[in-house]
């Protein structure tokens, strides 16, 4: 009984650090807001009224949105991190592995290219649509190509190696798309694939927070079947898992929260690879625990990383992605020699 | 009661079982010896419904599993399978505690500590309740997992039989701890509501403590009854080729065999 109270206590430190840094998030930038300001223009917000200064609009329109929008996205990426860990029980894992991320960054490269020339651009939701759309379909061609050579079972070894091709496919294709595109055009994929928080607005924030929420929640319905998965598939079986039907779920789940986050800031990586195994240094590997953990601290530190980016160079700024690899790798590589894990 | 008619079971084009009735009664310790390759641990799992059988049937108590809900069947039906790798940091308590998963749902109440307490002092794993599995030894983490298995089917469900099912249990165990896991599966065995079927490697081990013994060669049956009857010269020969020697000691009246 204390073991679990304990985790709660964990729990909610762990969201006071995520509101802290959002606080920071919102505060701090190109533009540093005083504490009395921030309150009086989200209440002018909140009444649903326009705010009287550019200041006031700023922090309204771009500041607001984008650090919930951070808080979101990394909530997501920690979740997906962490599906995808118990799932393939390997803990080197992360949800770009069976090709959402880039299946959904070649979706936004087309939308790009083509969309233009098409004259697809109606509609704000054509580019998260095209990213959502390239995300599925390279996660289902991954999973339908490794379960069909072992007998309906996919084995997680198929799994890892056909993701990593049609990783290398999507990425190829971008850069096939990037080396023909006009130059305004190509700027912006090479965005997408370093991550970028700039486009951050209202729209992206609502859906995002949507699918991040539900899909969170579901997980968390999951959370004793993924544990039991941790042992083995045959054991998990044994203990009354469906496993072909958790494996479907739990993969659905990460595909949506994954590629719709993908869709609006583009690839950022390392983040649900690292945010899980620091939980896990914390109160080890129960799913219980750790899907709700990963959610709270991959928002604190995706919204940190933003910060970093946004203040580091200002006024300008740098694609968040880079600032997650340059921060997560070192971090990445000291747990990998700190513990000992099984591959 | 589990009653098993022609399971044929086919893996990579291969008939793996070719065939296999028989039946198997609860207070009774059935173990399944053979050669490599019999198909021991396939026709295990199949009872166990870890696997689906081509063509025939496995019933519990006339009832056909095929069909089972896969909670239904947990909450009286554990299987021990062998070397379990977890690639995560795990405490032990948390491990022992998945054999009562199908027992309870999102909250574990108090009855499912107090079994895991239970089980973990039965196979002297209690002093690592808090320890991570992954630092364990072969031997410990194999008393780890006897304990989760039995956590599940620990209680007596309510109008039906629990079945346990082992697959090579006694490997990485010493000599001590497999005479120990052994006596306990015999203990447990005894319940009028309990099946159990293993399979055993060492002959001489399973000669020992069987009730009924199973000898299975090429995926058919080629003898299952009282272990006189089982493990005979020509049994012996004919199935795994060598010749066995059967030594009487005086002191107990038991027979033992001998290569």
């Amino acid at each position: 009984m204390s073991r679990r109270s304990a985790g709660g206590g964990l729990l909610v430190a762990l969201a006071v650090l995520m509101a802290a840094v959002g606080l920071a998030c919102v505060r701090f930038g190109a533009i540093d807001f005083p504490l009395r300001e921030m309150w009086s223009s989200t209440l002018t917000f909140a009444n649903g009224h326009v705010a009287p200064t550019l200041d006031g609009r700023i922090f309204t329109e771009l500041r607001l949105p984008r650090a919930l929008l951070c808080l979101f996205v990394g909530a997501s990426l920690g979740v997906g991190g962490c599906l995808m860990q118990a799932l393939f029980r390997n803990p080197i894992v992360e949800p770009g592995l069976v090709g959402t991320s880039s299946g959904a960054a070649l979706g936004a490269a087309l939308y790009f290219v083509l969309g233009n020339e098409l004259h697809l651009t109606a509609g704000s939701w054509m580019l998260p649509f095209a990213a959502c759309l390239g995300g599925v379909i390279s996660t289902y061609v991954v999973f339908a190509l490794a379960s069909t050579r072992t007998e309906g079972r996919s084995s997680i070894v198929l799994l890892l190696l056909t993701g990593l091709a049609v990783n290398a496919l999507c990425l190829s294709g971008i850069g096939f798309l990037s080396y023909i595109a006009r130059d305004p055009q190509a700027r912006s994929i090479i965005f997408w694939n370093l991550g970028t928080m700039s486009g951050a607005n209202w729209h992206a924030v609502e859906i995002v927070g949507g699918t991040t929420t539900i899909g969170t929640l579901l997980a968390m319905t999951r959370a004793k079947a993924l544990n039991a998965l941790m042992i083995g598939e045959e054991e998990a079986t044994a203990l009354g898992v469906n496993v072909g039907r958790l494996k479907w779920t739990v993969l659905s789940i990460n595909v949506v929260i994954v590629a719709v986050a993908t869709a609006f800031v583009g690839a950022i990586s390392f983040v649900g690879l690292i945010v899980p195994h620091i939980m896990r240094m914390l109160r080890g590997a129960d799913n219980r625990f750790l899907i709700a953990a990963s959610a709270l601290f991959g928002a604190a530190l995706l919204s940190l990383a933003d910060l970093v980016a946004r203040v580091s160079l200002r006024p300008a700024e740098l694609p968040i992605g880079i600032v997650t690899s340059v921060v997560g790798v070192p971090v990445f590589l000291a747990l990998l020699r700190r513990r000992r894990y099984v591959f | 009661m589990i009653d098993a008619r022609d399971l044929v079971y086919v893996a990579g084009g291969r008939e793996i079982l070719r065939g296999i009735s028989a039946t198997f009664a609860p207070r009774t310790l059935h173990l399944i010896v053979g050669p490599n390759g019999a198909g021991k641990s396939t026709l295990v799992k199949v009872l166990a419904r870890l696997l689906r059988p081509a063509r025939g049937t496995v019933t519990y108590q006339g009832a056909d599993i095929a069909a089972a809900a896969e909670r239904t069947l947990a909450v009286r039906r554990a299987v021990l399978s062998q070397a379990i790798e977890i690639a995560f940091p795990l405490s032990v308590r948390e491990v022992v505690m998945m054999g009562r998963y199908p027992h309870f749902g999102s909250r574990q109440t108090s009855v499912d500590e107090t079994i895991c307490d239970e089980v973990m002092a039965y196979f002297e794993v209690a002093a690592l309740a808090d320890r991570s599995y992954t630092t364990l030894s072969g031997g410990e983490r194999q008393r780890v997992n006897f304990a989760r298995v039995l956590a599940q089917v620990w209680l007596a469900v309510p109008g039906g039989c629990r079945y346990l099912f082992l697959d090579e249990p006694l490997t990485f165990l010493d000599i001590r701890h497999q005479i120990d896991f052994m006596h306990k599966v015999r203990a447990f065995a005894a319940a009028d509501d309990v099946v159990v079927v293993g399979v055993v490697h060492d002959l001489s081990l399973a000669s020992r403590f069987a009730d009924r013994l199973m000898l299975i060669d090429d995926g058919r049956v080629v003898a299952d009854g009282p272990r006189e009857a089982v493990l005979t010269a020509e049994h012996i020969q004919r199935v795994f080729g060598v010749e066995p020697g059967f030594v009487r000691d005086p002191s107990s009246g038991t027979t033992h065999l001998v290569f």
